[in-house]
């Protein structure tokens, strides 16, 4: 039930925020902060819970039996690490909206918490259907989010965006349907309970085809080159909340879904494919920083920079193996953060000048001297900085797929080196050097107000809590990645692979 | 079967025989003495308890009336469709034409008469009533496209419309007429049971060339009513030019009923195991999905874009009806259904949102006259939003439901070409859709005055909020009209 309550104070909380606006324009940014914050500590509610079977809570009800379909909503460790990631960043992105957005602030909050709704829909629904439920129903606030409140290119932005995730869902529902027609062949009834599709035989060609519907619609959330191309565009015309949001949450719903249903579901299929998507990884993780070195818009570096990092989750993912995966969730934390900083940062910069283009930066550091700072601090994080949480996920990831796959773990590794030189590059055009801006504008620019450093020190100590104790979080997904790996082992090692 | 008719024969006609009565007294009444609101008072009454009997007789009735209706739960479930879709549009037009500088009345006559077709030809399990129907059903249509013709200030082409539409559908019908006869010749009957296994056993599923002619004939025929391509082109000029009402009811009785008589017809004579017939269906289907897609795309105007979408939404039906073919049970006869009663609400949805705005003096049909609506009138835009994003198939609409059948019953039958390009044809589909919506967000730049909401359009809003209601009502827990339509769909399995 207790999931049931998280999903509806963010669907209420939009209506009421919607509403809120009709009373005055700024009441909608504070309704939709508490509902983030009540979220976030019904959330807390929900560590201490004692391990029901695989789950520490579930909830089931009937919706539409002619196909077997239930809403099933559970909650385990890796479920629980990346809701609480969601309200975390809710809250910041809440905050990166609050003088930005100034037009239609009933409806833009409205979305806000609609997408994380949908957000934490997707991480806590195991009936298949459902989960394509939260996972379109997602998508359409955060394209309102893009084509009302973006920038000069917006309605480009949000088309790409929507068609990529759309179409490629469509090829994952068939992939869905099809599980559930296999069930119905197999056992007799229809079902898209995760736990049943888990009974489902999926051998041979239609197994490794049904897995490439699920790995598509995953990998262009991730996104995974490819089918990452849509990722720049609607970073770089997004408000700075719709790429908090992107960014930090909407990304990894794809990686979960990786985790917890493409290897799973076919684990012969995907080890038969491992090598195929540890290589797109790699050329995610180089080809993508290497891109990200030769933008001249702040933002869609940052996208790229994500891309690359992301490449790291597909990695770990595929390799399949405790560490690696321990190494993905740390990642798609980590990243969570410095990459929500980081956007916010560019956000601020735009707000502040006008302009993404980083021809136009240089020499803020006598400007803004606090926003440098903290800059610094995010790009270091991002570029793997021992002690900061990044650093714990790459590290792991690359240490797990070395034991899969020495080459592609090489190649890969070489991000770490990009990773630094395009983050020091940036740091040292956007902040140090001659001042570039018009003259009129020296010592005019704001530093960040004590409003915004509450937020970039929240994120800072979530990084430095992941960097030096990672174990906290660890401990919440181990148990999971246990029972994933434990019922795969057996055909791993029959197929022989550790 | 015998000819003669009692009294309780008449019971399961009630429908029918309500908005024949109808249509009657409107036409005395209007013989009598002209006013606008009482003709359209009776007509909206009469469409209601219509579907009314429909509704209360849908629990059990199963009857063959005569040897050319067939009352059964899956035709009154569609006569309940059909009439509620009637009494929409009636009430839709109400206001549209109230300003109209012409005899206004004979309008509500003609939605009367076009729904006693479609009633006929959702009961017809007989080629004399499909003809029937369908006729009535046309000629009715053809008056209601050409209907501003006498007014000067009328900014659309109704005339080119209706003679486009009354030339085509008539070539339409011989060619379906030529098919029929071809099917008489080789089986000696026209009903569709007897179609199926006659005593000599000549049967259309036979594969005989002569059947096999004929049924492509028919299916020619029917694929002109239905706008499947490559029988597409005349769709996009006779929505264009046609008023709003008519193109509303052209595109959503006119398209659901001509599909249900021929679901009945695929159904009851297995046609489409005539290999050659099997490829043809998949075809059309086909290029209706990417045709009626990818023209869509180069549209600036809103009827246009619903005409070219309605090509691509019978394509995807298609899929439905070819994947019953190859699996037993009614699934997917019920995702023709239920396909069919999305597309109803939304295309009617869409085409309301477009008649509230508009009168017939000016029609508001170019996607920029929406420009700005959400701060305009964003509960209207609201539902215009909702009534597009489910002809996009998109959850929590009834839309993404229908789509999921349809998925469903393609995967169950492993139309995997199909669905690929049915999964092409919503990508491509989602970006005109799409732009519409986007048009509606952009910021007002010159206000485009629309007409004035006046007393007599309330009605027309109530319309537009309760298909709303039921856009997502249906979408989100559409179990019991699931219920209902399994048990009306394994009658026909």
């Amino acid at each position: 039930m207790i999931i049931v309550l998280l999903i509806s104070i963010l669907f209420f909380g939009g209506v009421l925020a919607w509403l809120a606006e009709i009373i005055d324009p700024r009441l909608p940014r504070l309704v939709a902060l508490l509902a983030v914050i009540l979220d976030f500590l019904v959330m807390l509610t929900l560590l201490g819970a004692d391990a029901d079977g695989a789950w520490l809570v579930s909830f089931t009800a009937d919706w539409i039996a002619r196909f077997g379909i239930t809403i099933y909503f559970a909650v385990d460790g890796l479920s629980l690490l990346l809701i609480l990631l969601t309200a975390f960043l809710g809250v910041i992105a809440v905050g990166s909206a609050w003088t930005e957005i100034t037009e239609r602030t009933g409806f833009f909050y409205f979305n806000l918490l609609w997408t994380l709704a949908g957000v934490v829909g997707v991480f806590t629904a195991l009936d298949l259907f459902l989960f394509f439920f939260f996972w379109e129903v997602m998508l359409i606030p955060m394209y309102f989010i893009i084509a009302i409140w973006g920038h000069e290119n917006k309605q480009y932005a949000a088309m790409k965006f929507f068609i990529f995730t759309q179409v490629s869902g469509l090829l994952m529902l068939i992939a869905i349907l099809v599980m559930a027609y296999l069930h119905y062949s197999q056992f007799g009834a229809f079902s898209f309970r995760y736990e049943d599709l888990l009974n489902v035989e999926t051998s041979g060609a239609l197994g490794y085809w049904l897995m490439l519907g699920f790995f598509v619609g995953f990998a262009t959330k991730l996104p995974s080159v490819p089918f990452h191309s849509w990722l720049p565009d609607a970073h770089s015309q997004a408000p700075t909340a719709g790429s908090v949001i992107l960014a930090g949450i909407l990304l990894k719903t794809g990686a979960y879904g990786l985790i917890r249903f493409t290897v799973p579901l076919f684990p012969e299929a995907a080890m038969e494919f491992a090598p195929i998507a540890m290589t797109l990884a790699a050329i995610s993780i180089v080809y993508c920083a290497k891109v990200a070195f030769g933008q001249d818009d702040l933002k869609r570096l940052i996208a790229y920079t994500s891309v690359s990092h992301m490449g790291f989750v597909t990695l770990g993912v595929f390799a399949w193996n405790e560490q690696a995966l321990q190494g993905a969730i740390m990642t798609m934390l980590a990243h969570g953060l410095s990459a929500a900083a980081l956007f916010m940062l560019a956000g601020g910069l735009q707000h502040r000048i006008h302009t993404r283009s980083m021809a136009a930066m240089g020499g803020f550091w006598a400007q803004v001297p606090r926003m440098s700072v903290v800059a610094l601090f995010f790009s270091i994080a991002a570029l793997g900085m021992p002690g900061l949480g990044n650093f714990v996920g790459e590290f792991l990831a690359l240490l797990g797929a070395f034991q899969a796959n020495i080459t592609l773990t090489t190649i890969s590794a070489l991000g770490l080196v990009l990773a630094s030189v395009y983050s020091l590059w940036v740091i040292q055009k956007v902040f140090h050097g001659a001042f570039t801006g018009d003259s009129d504008q020296q010592g005019q620019l704001l530093d960040l107000d004590r409003r915004e450093m509450c937020y970039f020190i929240l994120m800072m100590l979530g990084l430095i809590w992941m960097g030096l104790y990672p174990q906290s979080f660890l401990a919440l997904s181990e148990p999971v990645l246990d029972g994933l790996l434990s019922s795969s082992s057996e055909l791993f090692a029959a197929l022989g692979r550790g | 079967m015998t000819m003669t008719m009692t009294w309780s024969d008449l019971i399961p006609l009630l429908p029918i025989l309500l908005s024949t009565g109808t249509v009657v007294i409107a036409m005395l009444m209007i013989g009598i003495r002209r006013h606008y609101a009482l003709t359209a008072a009776i007509t909206i009454i009469g469409l209601i308890t219509a579907a009314i009997a429909a509704l209360v007789l849908m629990p059990d009735t199963n009857s063959q009336i005569t040897p050319l209706l067939i009352i059964d739960k899956f035709s009154l479930f569609f006569s309940f469709v059909v009439c509620i879709a009637g009494l929409f549009i009636a009430i839709l037009s109400f206001p549209y034409l109230y300003t109209l500088g012409d005899h206004r009345e004979e309008f509500f006559l003609l939605i009367g008469l076009a729904t006693i077709g479609g009633l006929v030809m959702v009961s017809s399990n007989h080629f004399v009533s499909l003809l029937l129907g369908l006729e009535t059903m046309s000629m009715a249509l053809y008056g209601m496209i050409a209907y501003p013709l006498h007014c000067r200030d009328v900014s659309k082409y109704p005339l080119e419309a209706a003679v486009k539409y009354l030339v085509l559908s008539a070539a339409a019908s011989a060619i379906m007429l030529f098919g029929m006869a071809l099917l008489y010749g080789h089986t000696g009957t026209l009903a569709f049971s007897s179609l199926s296994e006659n005593s000599a056993g000549l049967a259309v599923a036979s594969g005989s060339w002569l059947s096999t002619v004929g049924v492509l004939f028919l299916l020619s025929g029917i694929a002109f009513k239905l706008s499947l391509a490559p029988f597409h082109l005349w769709t996009p000029d006779v929505y264009e030019g046609a008023p709003l009402p008519a193109t509303a009811y052209l595109a959503t009785v006119g398209k659901a009923a001509m599909f249900v008589a021929l679901v009945r017809f695929i159904e009851i004579t297995d046609a489409l195991s005539i290999a050659s017939v099997l490829s043809v269906v998949g075809l059309l289907a086909m290029a209706s999905m990417l045709i009626g897609n990818l023209l869509a795309l180069l549209q600036n105007n809103l009827k246009r874009i619903l005409a070219y979408s309605s090509i691509a939404h019978m394509g995807y039906l298609l899929i439905a009806l070819i994947a019953s073919y190859f699996v037993e049970g009614s699934l997917s006869i019920e995702a023709v259904s239920f396909y069919l009663l999305a597309y109803v609400i939304m295309t009617l949805g869409a085409f309301g949102v477009a008649s509230v705005v508009s009168s017939s003096q000016k029609e508001f049909d170019v996607i920029h006259d929406y420009r700005g609506l959400f701060w305009r009138q964003p509960w209207l835009a609201a539902i215009f939003t909702a009534m597009l994003l489910s002809l996009a198939g998109i959850p929590l609409t009834v839309g993404f439901i229908g789509k999921f059948y349809v998925f469903f019953a393609g995967v169950e039958s492993g139309l995997w070409v199909l669905l690929g390009t049915l999964v092409l044809g919503s990508g491509i589909g989602l970006y005109y859709y799409l732009r519409i919506v986007f048009r509606m967000l952009m910021p007002i730049k010159e206000q485009v005055a629309y007409k004035e909401a006046g007393i007599e359009s309330l009605t027309s809003y109530g319309v537009l909020a309760i298909l709303f209601l039921l856009l997502v009502v249906l979408g989100v827990y559409p179990a019991p009209v699931m219920t209902l339509l399994e048990s009306a769909a394994s009658l026909m399995g």
